[in-house]
């Protein structure tokens, strides 16, 4: 067993930037993450990000990743890549496992006095005749092989679902070169910003709302080659007769996402069921810190957001863990997680942002 | 057949010159250093990884970042290597997984 002053799981925005603030600090950081790149989500995000410029706005995904990357080197946050938590365990003991799946790989326990949960967030599947055949697929994975591993992952592609995620990356299947046949979205509204719907209506992609995927078609060696779809009604039953048939080689899910609190979990942190932040997730206070004192959550883990969101929660888990091992004087770290906490309610508007912000107010209330 | 982005709008060229010789069910294939098995097989027209083992049924990427294991094959001897995760190296040799697969002799 080894030990650390702090371990961050999780080297997406929230992870990075709570490891950065902690090291700054003069902390011990050791980060891991189960990928061979730091970064998490952010090297697929080629947009711009909305905001005021405190919010780094209009600046792109990938762009914040490499600041991101630049300064935990500066700092000198230790990092271990393709090593995954697999438990955490009584007494903040963290279980890793190395090395990729073709090498042999090594296990290690790592006690930790302090851990930040920064594990991002999973894509919502959802299920409908046909859903396994090779050819139907998360939006995410669709996003990661054009804009990480360049390569398309279809010519001509449905998406199913309107929220920004399905309205972005079908937009950047666009950029990539790909056809993208329509948006399906079951409720009767656009779910994403009308901004990035518009986006995409100009670029000739139709939205059907009030619409759904019934089947996937295509045979055991081609995977898909058709997506029959249908208006639903009220009750959001698909509408009998009233099904239509598109040709397409994949059909992406962009159903939401949920976030990946096993971790948490299994420590006995208590969580809740809070569906506007994706579902299940640890609760936690003003500090980020959750039920088992020592253990933070930051970032789509503590409930689904955004990037710039991940971003602040971050910082706030790694100012919090810096006071926390006397490495900054409470007052003076009073002072910062304002301007944090301020920033992150700024972020916190409109009507998706509004309803996050009253879960997330409720989180903190139920803890006190 | 999808194909290799190689010019993007905002990454620009995205070109990846030098190439790793991989193996796939016994067809050679020409695959992008550092890449992903899972990248360079759809870049090759292949997207079934793997068969169920009760109905039998393909398989191919779905979450695309190791989550789900829907893209696991035999990679050089040892079944259920996700392969959306898992870079080529040069000799490698992939084939589809049957069912949860069988470690072979040579492998350690
Ligand atoms: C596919 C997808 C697309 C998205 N697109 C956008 C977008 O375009 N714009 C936007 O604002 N938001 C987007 N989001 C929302 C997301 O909220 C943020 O962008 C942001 O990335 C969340 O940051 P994070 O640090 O919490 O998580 P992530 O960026 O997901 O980082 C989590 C990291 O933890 C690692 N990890 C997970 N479990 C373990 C473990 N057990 N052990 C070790 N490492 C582990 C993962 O490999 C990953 O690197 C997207 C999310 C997803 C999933
Ligand atoms: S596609 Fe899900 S693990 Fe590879």
């Amino acid at each position: 067993m080894i030990k650390r002053e702090a371990v961050v799981i999780g080297a997406g925005p929230a992870g990075l930037s709570a490891a950065i603030e902690a090291a700054k600090r003069d902390a011990d950081v050791l980060l891991i993450d189960e990928s061979l790149k730091a970064g998490g989500q952010l090297f697929k995000q080629i947009h711009k990000f909305f905001g005021s410029s405190a919010h780094r706005s209009g600046i792109r995904g990938i762009d914040i990743g490499k600041e991101l990357l630049e300064e935990a080197k500066k700092y000198g946050v230790e990092i271990w890549l393709n090593c995954v938590a697999t438990g955490l365990f009584k007494e903040k003991k963290i279980a890793v496992e190395k090395s990729l799946d073709n090498q042999n790989k090594t296990a290690e326990i790592i006690k930790a006095e302090k851990i930040v949960i920064a594990t991002g967030a999973s894509e919502n599947a959802i299920a409908f005749e046909g859903w396994t055949l090779p050819g139907v697929m998360g939006a995410g994975a669709a996003q990661t092989m054009a804009n990480i591993h360049n390569v398309l992952p279809g010519e001509k592609i449905l998406m199913i679902g309107s929220g920004n995620v399905g309205l972005i990356v079908s937009y950047q299947l666009l950029q990539a070169g790909a056809e993208v046949v329509g948006v399906l979205e079951a409720a009767p509204e656009i779910g994403g910003y009308g901004v990035h719907a518009a986006k995409i209506v100009r670029a000739g992609v139709p939205i059907h709302t009030s619409t759904t995927i019934v089947e996937a078609r295509g045979d055991e060696k081609n995977g898909v080659k058709e997506a029959v779809v249908c208006d639903v009604d009220d009750c959001w039953q698909p509408i009998k007769g009233q099904e239509k048939i598109y040709e397409v080689d994949t059909i992406t899910i962009a159903a939401g996402l949920k976030p990946l609190m096993e971790l948490a979990r299994m420590h006995g942190c208590r969580c809740d069921f809070i569906p506007q932040l994706g579902g299940w997730l640890p609760l936690h206070d003003k500090n980020m810190e959750t039920t088992y004192p020592g253990i933070y959550v930051a970032g789509d883990s503590a409930g689904v957001e955004e990037a710039n969101t991940a971003l602040e929660e971050g910082r706030l888990a790694g100012v919090a863990i810096a006071e926390s091992l006397g490495y900054i004087h409470s007052n003076k770290a009073s002072s910062i997680k304002n301007e944090i906490w301020n920033r992150v309610d700024g972020l916190r508007l409109g009507p998706f942002g509004e309803s996050r912000l009253e879960a997330k107010e409720k989180i903190i209330k139920t803890f006190q | 057949m999808p194909d290799r982005v190689n010019d993007h709008p905002i990454l620009g060229d995205t070109t990846r010159k030098e190439t790793v010789n991989i193996t796939v069910d016994g067809q050679k294939i020409e695959s992008k250093k550092g890449e992903m098995i899972a990248a360079a097989l759809f870049a090759n027209g292949i997207r079934i990884n793997r068969y169920t083992i009760k109905r039998e049924e393909p398989r191919g990427i779905f979450c695309g970042i190791g989550q789900c294991t829907d893209c696991a094959m035999t990679v050089n001897g040892k079944p259920n290597v996700r392969t959306c995760v898992t870079p080529v190296e040069e000799g490698m040799v992939v084939k589809t997984q049957y069912g949860v697969g069988e470690r072979e002799k040579n492998d350690d």
